[in-house]
């Protein structure tokens, strides 16, 4: 079986990759939009004889859609194959030859330069990644960017006992509330009903105020909702968070409210009337919580 | 049976009081008894919250008061304050007791910090515990991340903005700027100063939010009729109320139709019209609880003071400042003054109504006093004798 270094060498000795195109040339339009976006009001960068802000180099090549697979996506496989699940940029510089000047066509190649490892990091075990990419015109290099980042095993998968780290907030759960944690330990978001009276109730407990019926039961939500409130938390940190994380009080189709933090976007993307659905997070070996994330994503 | 606050006391307001609460506490009845012109030994009743670290008969112990035939504590927090008031003067009213202090000391900035995340406000299986169970696991914690949810709907609703309730903590300052007893006396600060402060919990800046303070308070009931053979200038108690409104939790009340307001303040303003007989407009000043600054808008308009939604137009105008249509905390209030759980908010009532606050308005008759906002509360009407 090829070790990681093992891959890593030969792919250092494959060398720089093929040149890849790039779909417009240096234009006007996105150094105004850039230089604009950013503030920056330097005249070299404006009128007819402008040039391009230096740092606009990775601009000219970035592409969603990636033209070709190249050394480093078997390298960042391999890694993610042997658990090294987390990715995190680490280092990025850039190193300019001259000024490029609308019309310049320019293409880009990549080389992978080092990895290193195992080390530990304070995200947990994993490797250092750098490569190397050059632009040119022509056969003339323009620039260079030398980018690294870590590929790490994130600390929960990696406790010696095989067990993640006890989540710090746990719910507290008596015989009134154990059927909602069990469902979300089963995928279901439960919502309890009044056995008798029919009516929805939550957060619930022991007797229905409508009917004082001590007879119940629950249904299953549709898992969607729409945000009625939320709140975006930054201090002081919190146990078993990241911050900024959001908290949200989300209205259900089903008639009742229900409080979580809302996931996979960014806080400044959170707004009141938000539809959101439901997802389930694994806290610890003993916890999952019912969480939100967008409807359209 | 009419009654009054006869005496009122405090330490002083810190960050570090370099001493025991209970210590504390003793410092602050002793001088609310000498204000009073009591000593311990004409005290029979102690009321205090129950959040006090100090028991009643530890400080009874301590000030060798001896006999006590009344005790008791409020729940929920800060919305204890004026009930602690309540309780004493329906203890005089009914003859359990003839002097009845109520005290709160603590070491809430140098000791536990209410501010600060606790994990385990989640994890008792008490009905308090289970109902932190739905908000705690998704670090919703905090007193700052409580009321922020409320503010935004609040705002989403009213189209009220975060400079709305930075004007709340701007008048506040300004008052405490000139209140030698504040914390932050002659340290106002600008709307801008809000704004650019950091984020605790969007939409609160850090000055939306009350600082912390170590400092006890402390006030003598006793009945009007004594109360105005002692030396003090009573403050009768023209009315005091407790109040809680329909599902009510601890801070978190989301699942009642209508997350605008504060119903159980709403519940607390009507009898304490209904007990005086008095409006809105026989007020000439109050003392809003002011822990974070929404909830001031939130009570001006629960207490009829202007229509829902109208607070942000009547601060804007001005109505909140010393020169306004209901001067609001002229000692500074939470924010400015000092966090004493609310209870320092009722002895600037009494200064006032005697005439000897710092930033003192034009003879007020009647004070209209609250408490904690966001959980079960309190409130009082105090009045010139």
């Amino acid at each position: 079986m090829t070790t990681l270094h093992e891959l890593a060498e030969r792919l250092i000795a494959k060398g720089e990759g093929p040149r890849e195109p790039t779909r417009e040339p240096v234009n006007t339009t996105m150094i105004r939009h850039w230089t604009q976006a950013m503030g920056d009001r330097n005249p070299r960068y404006q009128g007819l004889d402008a040039v391009a802000p230096p740092a606009m180099l990775q601009v000219w090549t970035m592409d969603r859609e990636s033209p070709s697979r190249g050394p480093l996506d078997d390298m960042l496989d391999a890694l993610t194959a042997a658990g090294y699940t987390g990715v995190v940029a680490t280092n990025c510089e850039h190193t300019y030859a001259r000024y490029l000047t609308p019309g310049e066509e320019l293409t880009y190649a990549t080389r992978m330069t080092e990895l290193t490892g195992p080390k530990r990091t304070a995200l947990g075990e994993g490797y250092f990644l750098t490569w190397l990419t050059t632009w040119y015109a022509k056969d003339e290099p323009v620039g260079e960017m030398t980018f690294r980042l870590l590929k790490f095993r994130p600390r929960e998968e990696s406790s010696p006992t095989g067990k993640r780290k006890p989540y710090p907030l746990k719910p507290a759960v008596n015989r009134d509330t154990a059927f909602f944690w069990e469902g979300a330990s089963s995928g279901e978001l439960r919502i309890q009903t009044c056995g008798d009276c029919g009516e929805l109730r939550h957060p619930p407990g022991p007797i229905c105020p409508s009917c004082r019926s001590t007879e119940r039961s629950y249904v299953r939500a549709a898992g969607v909702g729409e945000i009625y409130s939320y709140v975006v938390h930054h201090n002081p940190p919190v146990p078993g968070h990241d911050t900024p994380f959001v908290v949200a009080v989300v209205e259900i189709p089903e008639g009742v409210r229900i409080v979580g933090n809302v996931v996979d976007c960014e806080p400044s993307q959170v707004g009141i009337g938000m539809r959101v659905k439901v997802t389930y997070r694994r806290m610890d070996d003993e916890l999952i919580l019912p969480m939100w994330a967008p409807l359209e994503s | 049976m009419s009654t009054a606050v006869a005496g009122i006391g405090a330490t002083e307001f810190s960050k570090d009081s370099g001493r025991s609460e209970l210590r504390l506490a003793a410092e602050a009845v002793l001088s609310a008894l000498t204000d009073a012109g009591l000593t311990p030994s004409d005290v029979d009743g102690l009321v205090t919250f129950t959040q006090d670290a100090n028991d009643e008969i530890a400080l009874a112990r301590e000030l060798g008061i001896g006999e006590l035939t009344f005790f008791s504590r409020v729940p929920y927090g800060g919305g204890a304050a004026c009930g602690t008031v309540a309780h004493a003067a329906m203890a005089v009213a009914t003859g359990a007791a003839s002097v009845v202090v109520c005290y709160r000391a603590f070491n809430e900035r140098s000791g536990r910090r209410f501010g600060q995340p606790n994990p385990h406000l989640g994890g008792d299986p008490s009905s308090l515990g289970l109902e932190m169970s739905w908000h705690v696991p998704y670090g919703l914690m905090t007193p700052a991340s409580w009321v922020a949810m409320f503010a935004r709907r609040y705002m989403h609703a009213y189209g009220a903005t975060s400079e709305d309730f930075g004007r709340v903590a701007v008048a506040m300052r300004r008052h405490a700027a000139t209140n030698p007893a504040a914390w932050f006396y002659r340290r106002p600060i600008t709307l801008a100063d809000h704004q650019s402060s950091k984020w605790i919990v969007e939409p609160l800046h850090l000055l939306d939010c009350c600082q912390e303070s170590d400092g006890a308070v402390a006030l003598v009931v006793t009945s009007a009729e004594r109360a105005r053979d002692l030396p003090a200038p009573p403050a009768v108690i023209t009315a005091a109320a407790q109040g809680s409104g329909p599902d009510q939790m601890m801070m978190t009340s989301y699942y009642r139709d209508d997350m605008t307001g504060l119903p159980e303040m709403n519940t607390v303003g009507r009898r304490l019209w209904e007990i005086s007989g008095l409006r809105p407009s026989d007020i000439q000043a109050a003392i809003l609880y002011d822990h974070f600054t929404p909830f001031v808008l939130t009570q001006l308009e629960e207490l009829g003071f202007c229509a829902p939604g109208e607070a942000k137009d009547f601060i804007a105008d001005g109505g909140i400042e010393l020169d306004g249509h209901l001067p609001v905390n002229p000692h500074g209030g939470q924010l400015g003054e000092a966090y004493i759980h609310g209870m320092n908010g009722i002895t600037e009532a009494v200064r006032q109504l005697r005439g000897t606050a710092a930033n003192q308005l034009p003879g007020p008759a009647n004070i209209l006093v609250t408490a904690g906002t966001g959980v079960p509360t309190s409130g009082l009407i105090l009045s010139r004798a």
